[in-house]
Parts: C-alpha cells; structure tokens; sequence
C-alpha cells in the first residue's frame, strides 16, 4: 500500500484524459499539423518537392503556372518544406484532426485562380 | 530443436504472443518450469531502412534515421547528424549543441518513464503503469512545445536546430521538471518498498558484471551490473562535457536494478536540462551548408536511452550516402538476455525481457547463418542475386 496517497489525491481529482471527438484538445502554438500552400506565391521551383522524404507533394504542370497537390496521408508532418521554400508560400498550421473516412478527400489541391 | 534429455520441452515463444508487443520468435528449452536454453529468432519487422538511406538525399535522411525507433527518435537523429557534420567538417553554434542536449534529455525521462510503466504492466501493476504515464505526457507536452511533435521531434538540421528555444518555453520546461522531480522522488521512495514489484524483480534476471561486459550489453543493463559505461561521459558529444552529471550504477545485477537505474537516471536527466538551461549559451542555433557531403567515412556514437547507439556512414561525395549502418542499443543487448533467461523461470520470462526495454523493428537485419559451422555474415541485395545467379547455374 505505498501509493495511499497518490490513491487518495487521485479520488479529488478529473480524469487525465479527453473524451475526443466531443471535447477537443487545444493545440499548442507551433505544434505541427496541416500544410498550407499559398499558391500564388509560389514560383514552381519544386525545391520543397526534393526535399520532401515522404513525396506529399506533387507539382501539376511545370513552373510558374504549376498547381500543387498535397497528400495528408503520405505526410510525415516534418515541415521540412516549410522551410525549405524560398518564397515563404507554404506555412504548416497546427490544425490536427485530418483523418477522413475517404482516400480522395485526403488529397488537397491548392490551385491557382483563373487569370482572365 | 532436439531435447536436451527426456525431461526437457521446447516452447516457441512469439512471433505472435501476447506477452510481446512486436513481433519476435524465442525457442525455450524448458525443464519443468526452469528455462535451460533460449534460441533468438530476429528479423520479422525487417523494414529495409538501411537500403533506403541509399536512396534518399541527407535532407531527406534526417526524418527517416528518425522512423528507426519512434522513442530513440532523437538520439538515432543526434547521431546522423553528427556523422554528416563530422564529415562537412564544421562546427556547429554552441547553442545548438545545448538544445540538442536539452531535447535528448527530455527524451530520455520520456523513454524511462514509458519503461517504468511497462515494467509495472508486465508485473501486473498496472496502477504505477497509469501513473508513469500520466508523467510522461507532461514530458510529451514540452516536446511539442518545444519542436512541434509530441514523437519524432524533426528538431535537427545538418548544422543545427531547427526551432530556438524562447523564454516561455525555458519557463515552461522548468515548471515541468519540477513537477517530475518531485514526482519521480516519490516512485524512487515508494518502488523499493512496494512488494509487488520488488517480489518480481529482486533476484530476476541476474546478469553478471563479467558476463555483461563479454556479452557487450549497453545502457541500462549494463550500468544495473555495477559497470560504469556511459557514451556521454566516456565519449562526450553536443554539451555533454560542460555538463556535470554522475554515471548511475547498481550493483543487483537483477530487474529491480534495472528498474532503479532507469528511476534515478530521470532525475539525473532533470539535473543535466536544469544546468543546460541555466548555462544556454546565446547565438545563432544553425549554420548555413552547401549540398552534398564530401566523399570519406565516419562513425558515432550517441547514449540512446537504451544504450549505446552506433551509426556508420560512407559518403561518396553526391547528395546521397553510398553506405549508412545502424547498430542500434537492443541488438547489442540480446546476448545478454540469452544469459539473463537462462536458469530462470518460465513466469519470470515477460519481465526479463522487458527489462532491457527491447525495441525489434530497430535491431532487425537480414542476417545468414549457416547452421552447420554456425558461420553468420551479411548481404548485400547484389550480393544476394550474385549469388542465386551462381547457384542455381549450378
């Protein structure tokens, strides 16, 4: 009985955990979560897609005009290219619940507006 | 297997079994309840990682060195960079060299405490596994806090790190480690007193200080035999030799050993990122390098929280590794565990093994043995297709 203590105080006290999905955790500022790609400050250089270690990111088209793709379920959350873009287009939120129940909805396109 | 006499079984042991949670195959060769002889079957999670650094640029590899072990993340990562810095020849800011030590410490009470928990489950004390838990996401926290992930920090560059640690993240850390410290005095207090561990651990598992240094064991196993060897003070990387720390050793050469070396160390641990803090220098934390290492080859070292972590890496001057090894901490204390076992009882199994804290999908490798004269080498894949091409011209 070397724990009574810790027993006893536990009694007083809320559980540790969270009933996800009905009460969320807060993110911590600079947690690393959705990837964001400004897309018109992108010049299509596809440095961020060399870097990347686990292909999220695809490049449709070539240069400047290129739209891009980004898979949530290959990414590894690193933010690698984050910092690897020498335009500052893509900056990594810390929103966290990104499962889906759909392959296709894991995908996200960022596409640039139409130039008319 | 062949009995050893007409009293002996064998029992396999895993791959699939409850008592493991990753898949590893033992053969036991038990007498009654006594085990005689243990047979390690490794390679059921062989992911290929080595071959895959051979493909992928130094950038890349610094988030794939770091999927080798999802606990040891940082200390597999510290030890790739170092290697490619040592290779770059540069030196990297001092303050870098503090926040890497700051975040491997906060790795290694996340580890121990992960193991004292697990330690308490495979006994069936599940209440200490609740509440070494609970502690850990305390340390988890911070992590996030302070490089973005709660596992797989991601928090070094080649010549660096990546996010500096402000002063409301210093404060925050230090509020944490007082709530650990004191936290962790308690378990050191209440552990040997509590008999529910202590009757399963006491005397459990017995490694020799002899045997454990011809069995090469490393990290806590080791130092739980009265052995003093630690990677930090005998070969000091990032800030560990500004840091003042001791060597914890124990002399019981059993789990319950084990189990106070690994307690005490999360209070050394706390000492080393309070005086780290205390003593961060200020500066830039990373330098700026070109692509692409210059061809040579290099070895380190880095004490992983399960011990001694080893990486080789040959370089041939592109962007990418001719050649990247790991020898990782659990690999080299499985001969140890062979002796631990032997002797022992079948019941006490779960614990002993959980007691080097054994992490398989690090240790696995594609390895050949030829069971008459017991000779083991490695292949390459080249290697390999050479020779089925020879032998089945044959």
């Amino acid at each position: 009985m070397a724990m009574q203590n810790e027993l006893v105080k536990s009694l007083a006290k809320k559980p540790a955990t969270l009933l996800y999905p009905f009460e969320k955790y807060d993110s911590i500022p600079g947690s690393r979560g959705k990837v964001v790609i400004d897309i018109t400050k992108c010049i299509g250089c596809g440095l961020c897609i060399r870097d990347c270690p686990a292909f999220a990111l695809e490049m449709v088209g070539k240069g400047p005009t290129c739209d891009m793709k980004w898979y949530i379920t290959r990414c590894v959350f690193c933010g690698q290219c984050v910092e690897t873009c020498p335009r500052s287009a893509i900056i990594q939120e810390t929103t966290y619940d990104l499962a889906g129940a759909e392959k296709a909805a894991l995908v996200i396109e960022y596409k640039r507006p139409k130039s008319s | 297997m062949k009995n050893l006499s007409e009293n002996t079984f064998s029992v396999p042991f895993g791959p699939q079994h409850p008592a493991l949670k990753e898949p590893e195959n033992f053969m036991f060769t038990v007498d009654g309840e006594r085990v005689v002889d243990v047979k390690i079957r490794l390679g059921y999670v062989h992911r290929g990682g080595e071959k895959a650094f051979e493909a992928r640029t130094y950038t890349q590899g610094l988030y794939l060195v770091e999927r080798i072990c999802g606990i040891c993340a940082m200390a597999h990562q510290l030890c790739y960079v170092n290697n490619v810095e040592a290779l770059i020849d540069i030196e990297i800011p001092r303050r870098a060299d503090y926040i890497r030590t700051i975040i491997a410490e906060l790795e290694r009470i996340h580890s121990h405490l992960l193991w004292v928990g697990v330690a308490g489950h495979e006994v069936g004390w599940d209440t200490l596994f609740m509440y070494a838990w609970r502690d850990r996401e305390v340390v988890l926290d911070l992590m996030e806090l302070t490089t973005g992930n709660r596992v797989l920090h991601a928090s070094n560059t080649i010549g660096g790190v990546r996010r500096d640690l402000t002063s409301e993240m210093i404060s925050r850390i230090r509020k944490g480690m007082k709530l650990l410290k004191e936290r962790t005095n308690y378990y050191k207090a209440m552990i040997p007193k509590e008999r529910t561990l202590m009757k399963r651990a006491v005397g459990v598992g017995v490694l020799k200080p002899q045997d454990a240094v011809a069995l090469c064991a490393v990290g806590p196993t080791l130092r739980a035999s009265g052995i003093k060897r630690d990677v930090r003070r005998d070969d000091p990387y990032s800030a560990y030799d500004e840091t003042p720390f001791d060597v914890i050793t124990y002399d019981g050469c059993d789990v319950a050993s084990r189990v106070l070396v690994r307690v005490d160390e999360i209070l050394e641990s706390i000492k080393i990122l309070n005086y780290a803090l205390e003593h961060l220098p200020s500066g830039p934390i990373a330098v700026r390098l070109p692509r692409g290492v210059p061809a040579g080859e290099n070895v380190s070292m880095v004490e992983a929280p399960r011990g001694e972590d080893i990486h080789y890496l040959k370089s041939n001057g592109t962007d990418k590794p001719e050649r990247y090894k790991v020898r990782a901490p659990t690999l080299a204390n499985w001969p140890a565990v062979g002796a631990m076992i032997k002797g022992g009882y079948i019941a006490d199994i779960p614990i002993v093994l959980a007691a080097i804290d054994p992490c398989m999908s690090c240790t696995d490798r594609m390895t050949f043995t030829e069971v008459n004269s017991a000779k083991s080498w490695q292949w390459s894949r080249d290697e390999l297709r050479r020779y089925s091409l020879k032998w089945r011209g044959k």
